[in-house]
């Protein structure tokens, strides 16, 4: 019976037509794809992209060269060197992450007690060479104060669950 | 002996011990920060409290003395609470800035607040601030942070011997500070960066430069000065952050002197990193096959003579010595300073009571020395002994602030054989002989005076040995030990710079007038540091700091300890023994050891006090024939041996950190005005 039942499928080729069905009812449906460079997908407030350090409003660097980051870095990417500023204030006078070890686990961000260094919504940072993703403190500044509104906002969002 | 039961263990502690010392025995961990084993109790903090049975409150264990019987309990819900709560007054005042302070990572009221404390504040008010104090050029004060446990006061007063800081105001209003300010006067200051049981005192040096989660930690032993403190050396990236004290009772208890802790900066200036060769009268750099080809030319057919610095290490001192011996020379000499030190015997050069023996003796008379700057952790043990009591100090040499009362017997040699008079009737008589007091004319014979003092005060016993040579530095007694004195027909410092030698072996040496070499006579200079020496230098061969080798030392009272290599020499310079090896090689006396261990076996064949690691003095005196000493003692009153504790030897000329204590504390003190 089995063996009559799928001969008699096979030779109406009811399966064919099923799949050409299917076919028919996504092209009437909305599309999943974008476009990608002129149309972007929604980010979470948590999304882990890019690395920054911010600064106080009054332009003042947060990074206060605890080393935490340093020391709780999976990857050991971050590379930090500090020493005491003309004013006496703990600063560093080398920030280095290294883009190409990082795994963007975030917590270097879950570590900094001052919401300096953080993970910013970029993604698109790919570069030609690889010594371009040795960041400095200097980029990483540039980031910063690049991305300030939005990760003031993102922190913003992310707090009441903190 | 009292039986006192902790959470349910027995344990027996002396009569008089503390509640806190009962939990100790019992292997119970009691939270404390006003407590310290070598200062008076001051139960202040309130953090070590534990219940006693009977008792109607939680006492603070640290101020309670055992009593027979007693049963103490430091796991209840009531102890828990007790330290749940004084950890949260502490903190009300404490800033939560660890992220920026040094002591995070190491801090004793970080961890106890973790294990002990809260997880969250209720204190919402504001919280005190406190002006920053300056206390000197080597600690910086955050004094927000003080949480009044006084340990520094303690500190000052009862060890260093300076009571210069203090508690000012009440309540909240209590500073610790120095009433006026002024740099603390004591060589042991960075001591009160050690018992501070939080950030308030740390290391100006060392201040916001790394964290201690960032270290590699290496067990080494300090030659800054005579006393050989056990130390650990904390590295970061091949460079020297920070030298801490180990703890040896027997040698430095806890503590360490400045210069050790300090001067490190100058590992890192002024080093020799490369050969360097004379060419047409100028410095120029070389490879090492140069140099060594230089010195082989240079010391082909002369007569060669040694001058050892004061912080060698033993192995390339006996290296040294063999190649020479094998050149047929038996010219070379450790006392740059010219001490006329017997090197015949052990006993007639080393601290024989030992460094420990000082808490048993019962009077003591200084010599030509000034324990203070030569020695500061050993002038702390004796100002315990003296503050014990039943313990009378008496000098003879320049006047000197020792911080304990020292009656002054007389100022020049011939005073020595009075002090026979202030020593009697004492049981074990102490005297501490000054290098520096050797280091002159007549230096055999107050050498012999002194030794003739100790035996005509029964202080030379089958017990009891109570003739002590004070030395300056570290590798001084390693030197004598491997017998780097001239040997048969070999001239000493004095003959070589008279003309005795036409080339001589600088290692290390700096400490020497170096103008009064000779015209003429080709130099080797083989050392870590451009110092005075070095540009004199024919060729030049870069060696290793004490921090950057295996070495092994012998301190005053000739007890031998190793020294780990804590960072690779700078540049092409390498570890000293292997450069003396190497030359040996080019002047066609191979020595015939190619490994550290193989050299040591060697050293250990030929002077087996050198193996036996870590053994104190040998206690008691078996010969009480004395040195030779001939020649008549000179009426000249004793110098000074040290007048600038800060800069002494190369590696502290070096530093930038000494320089500024040395302009801070030997600048003329302006004159108070009168109030």
């Amino acid at each position: 019976m089995t063996t009559l039942d799928r001969f008699a499928r096979s030779f109406l080729l009811t399966e064919l037509v099923g799949g050409m069905a299917l076919t028919l009812k996504q092209f009437f449906s909305r599309k999943a794809t974008i476009n990608y460079p002129h149309e972007k997908s929604p980010l979470s407030p948590r999304f882990k992209g890019e690395h920054g350090l911010r600064r106080y409003p009054n332009g003042e660097e947060r990074c206060i060269a605890c080393k935490l980051c340093e020391a709780v870095c999976p990857a050991l990417a971050i590379t930090i060197e500090s020493e005491p500023r003309d004013d006496g204030s703990r600063r560093t006078t080398r920030y280095d992450i290294d883009m190409t070890k990082c795994i963007y686990c975030g917590l270097c961000e879950e570590a900094c007690p001052v919401d300096a260094i953080v993970e910013g919504p970029n993604l698109e940072f790919a570069v030609e060479s690889r010594e371009e993703l040795l960041y400095d403190k200097e980029k990483l500044l540039a980031n910063g104060d690049r991305w300030e509104p939005v990760l003031a906002k993102r922190l913003e969002l992310d707090a009441p669950y903190r | 002996m009292a039986k006192v039961t902790v959470d349910g263990i027995e344990v027996e502690v002396p009569n008089g011990a503390s509640a806190l010392q009962a939990c100790e025995a019992a292997g119970k961990e009691i939270p404390r920060f006003c407590y310290h084993e070598r200062l008076s109790v001051a139960g202040n903090c309130r953090m070590c409290l534990v219940e006693v049975e009977k008792a109607p409150k939680p006492v603070a264990s640290c101020a309670y003395p055992v009593m027979d019987g007693m049963k103490i309990f430091t796991d209840t819900q009531t102890v828990r609470n007790a330290r749940r709560g004084v950890m949260e007054f502490l903190l009300i005042n404490h800033p939560l800035d660890c992220p920026i302070c040094d002591q995070g990572g190491e801090c004793d009221l970080q961890d106890q607040a973790v294990a002990y404390g809260k997880s969250f504040s209720r204190y919402e008010e504001g919280k005190r601030a406190v002006k920053d104090k300056y206390v000197g050029p080597l600690i910086k004060t955050i004094m927000n942070r003080c949480i009044h446990c006084t340990r520094c006061v303690r500190f000052s007063q009862e060890v260093a011997g300076v009571p210069e800081m203090g508690a000012t105001g009440r309540g909240e209003a209590m500073e610790i500070g120095t009433y006026v300010e002024k740099a603390l006067t004591t060589e042991l200051s960075g001591n009160l960066i050690d018992i501070c049981p939080v950030g308030a005192l740390t290391s100006r040096p060392y201040a916001f430069i790394t964290r201690p989660w960032e270290l590699s930690k290496i067990e080494s032993v300090d030659v800054m000065d005579a006393l050989g403190a056990p130390i650990r050396v904390d590295v970061r990236a091949g460079e020297v952050l920070r030298v801490l004290p180990r703890q040896n009772d027997e040698v430095n208890e806890e503590w360490l002197a400045d210069r050790s802790r300090f001067a490190i900066d100058g590992l890192k200036r002024r080093r020799l990193d490369r050969p360097w060769v004379r060419r047409d009268g100028k410095l120029v750099a070389a490879s090492w096959a140069e140099a060594f080809q230089a010195v082989a030319a240079g010391l082909q057919g002369k007569r060669i003579g040694a001058i050892a610095g004061d912080t060698c290490d033993a192995e390339s001192l006996f290296a040294l010595k063999q190649m020479l011996n094998a050149l047929g020379s038996t010219s070379h000499d450790a006392r740059q300073d010219g001490a006329r030190i017997d090197a015949s015997r052990p006993d007639f050069y080393l601290f024989n009571s030992g460094i420990a023996g000082i808490d048993d003796a019962d009077a003591l008379v200084i010599i030509g020395s000034n324990p203070r700057v030569e020695s500061p952790v050993l002038n702390a043990r004796i100002r315990r002994r003296w503050l014990a009591g039943g313990f009378r100090v008496g000098m003879i040499g320049p006047d000197a602030e020792l911080t304990y009362a020292a009656e002054r017997l007389g100022a020049g040699p011939q005073d020595i054989a009075a002090a026979a008079s202030f020593l009697d009737g004492a049981e074990r008589p102490m005297i501490i002989l000054g290098r520096g007091a050797l280091a002159r004319q007549d230096g055999a014979a107050i050498l012999k005076a002194a030794w003739d003092l100790a035996a005509s005060t029964n202080a030379l016993r089958e017990d009891w040995h109570g003739f002590n040579l004070l030395h300056h530095f570290g590798g001084q007694v390693g030197a004598l030990d491997v017998g780097f004195v001239p040997g048969e027909g070999g001239h000493d410092v004095e003959g070589m710079l008279g003309g005795g030698v036409d080339a001589l072996w600088l290692f290390a040496a700096d400490d020497f007038d170096v103008a009064r070499i000779p015209a003429g006579t080709f130099i080797v200079y083989q050392g870590h540091h451009g110092d005075r020496a070095a540009a004199r230098a024919d060729v030049i061969l870069p060696g290793a700091a004490y921090t950057e080798k295996d070495g092994t030392y012998a301190n005053t009272e000739g007890r031998v300890q190793h020294g780990r290599l804590s960072t690779m020499p700078p540049g092409e310079a390498r570890e000293d023994w292997r450069i003396i090896r190497a030359a040996s090689q080019f002047l066609g006396v191979t020595l015939p050891f190619d490994t550290l261990d193989a050299l040591r076996g060697e050293m250990a064949g030929n002077h087996p006090a050198l193996a036996r690691l870590n053994a104190g003095p040998v206690r008691g005196c078996t010969d009480s024939t004395g040195p030779a000493g001939e020649g008549a003692l000179s009426a000249e009153p004793f110098a000074p041996a040290v007048t600038n504790y800060w800069q002494v030897d190369p590696i502290s000329r070096a530093s930038a950190v000494m320089a500024e204590c040395a302009a801070t504390y030997l600048a003329p003190q302006p004159a108070m005005a009168a109030e």
